[in-house]
């Protein structure tokens, strides 16, 4: 399980692997970690989506795949 | 996500979707513009409440103060449409949409398009049949993207979709209504509204969907790909305004001779 400090966590965010040095328990955690704190996003962790109000709770595990989705233009 | 709305008593001859009234009946895509600036006075310009809008996976590592469609169009100003485009199984467009729902807090009209070829981006239409299903049973208020086939179109009324949006022709083809008797047959059997969603190109392709009694049309490319697109932005406005009221005003029949001048017949010199 990730979590302990200075453990690295590896994800699959987006179709891309990465790699966290520092701990990454939540979807929160990873939201900030991401820089995406405040954005318009929705986060799927291994095909369930994650409502906003359950970031916090939600943990993450090394080899979780994770989608975050925004909305851009088109037709 | 929907903007605050008059009361549609308040509106002359809304648009009624879903139980919301809208003023304009031209909805319009967001994507193919040079940047947001562009998009949001193509937008303004065109007179259009509802936007469609994409959902895409998040550029990570992006500059976070970077500006956004959001920023552009903001959701308290205008109703989002998220769409579907690019999916190519029902069960991607379906994951999509709900994904859209919680990102939109919620919101529940959204449009379905199932795509079929890369080549051609013709719909699949069994797959946005089962789609559909599946989203209407979920809550979902779904405008349809499908074919110009009556058949079809009925029994997506029947599931529970809240406007059927044949396509006048390809999508970014530009080629404008290929088969108006084909439209006109759904839009007479149809008790929900029914859009033109793909294919108009220019001003009088919008203005010919109107008059055969389209509900409203749904563009993106002929606005976006224009050499001025906030001008034609505002020309489309105009043609479905003229559509439309051509559509009410009941257009004169159509006869193969005249024989009834202008002007009187009687009276003449000589």
């Amino acid at each position: 399980m990730a979590g302990a400090p200075g453990t690295a966590v590896q994800l699959n965010i987006n179709g891309t692997s990465r790699t966290f040095d520092q701990p990454v328990r939540t979807v929160a955690e990873l939201v900030h970690e991401l820089a995406l704190d405040g954005k318009r996003i929705a986060v799927e962790r291994n095909g369930m989506i994650v409502p906003r109000s359950r970031y916090a709770d939600t943990p993450v595990a090394a080899g979780d795949s994770l989608e975050i989705v925004g909305a851009v233009g088109g037709g | 996500m929907n903007a605050p709305l008059v009361p549609s008593a308040a509106l002359v001859d809304p648009l009624e979707i879903a139980g919301h009234a809208y003023r304009s009946r031209l909805l319009v895509g967001t994507g193919k513009y040079k940047d947001f600036a562009e998009t949001r006075s193509a937008v303004v310009a065109s007179g259009a409440q509802i936007v469609t809008v994409a959902i895409r996976r998040t550029n990570i590592g992006q500059d976070p103060s970077a500006p956004s469609l959001l920023d552009a169009l903001p959701p308290s100003e205008f109703t989002y449409l998220p769409n579907t485009a690019g999916c190519y199984t029902a069960e991607d467009a379906v994951r999509t949409l709900r994904l859209a729902r919680e990102l939109l807090d919620g919101h529940k009209l959204v449009k379905l398009e199932v795509l079929g070829d890369p080549h051609t981006l013709f719909p699949n239409v069994r797959a946005t049949l089962a789609a559909a299903e599946t989203l209407v049973r979920d809550g979902f208020e779904v405008m349809v993207y499908t074919t110009d086939d009556p058949i079809i179109a009925r029994e997506l009324e029947a599931i529970g979709c809240v406007a059927i949006m044949p396509l006048a022709s390809l999508i970014g083809s530009g080629m404008g209504i290929l088969n108006p008797w084909n439209l006109k047959l759904i839009i007479d059997a149809a008790k929900v509204p029914v859009l033109v969603d793909a294919g108009v190109g220019t001003a009088s392709d919008a203005a010919i969907a109107m008059e055969l009694g389209c509900a409203g049309v749904l563009m993106n490319t002929a606005i976006a790909a224009a050499k001025d697109p906030v001008r034609m932005a505002g020309a489309m406005k105009l043609a479905v305004e003229a559509g439309r009221e051509a559509f009410l005003a009941g257009r004169m029949p159509r006869k193969l001779y005249a024989a009834s001048p202008s002007s009187p017949t009687s009276g003449l010199i000589g």
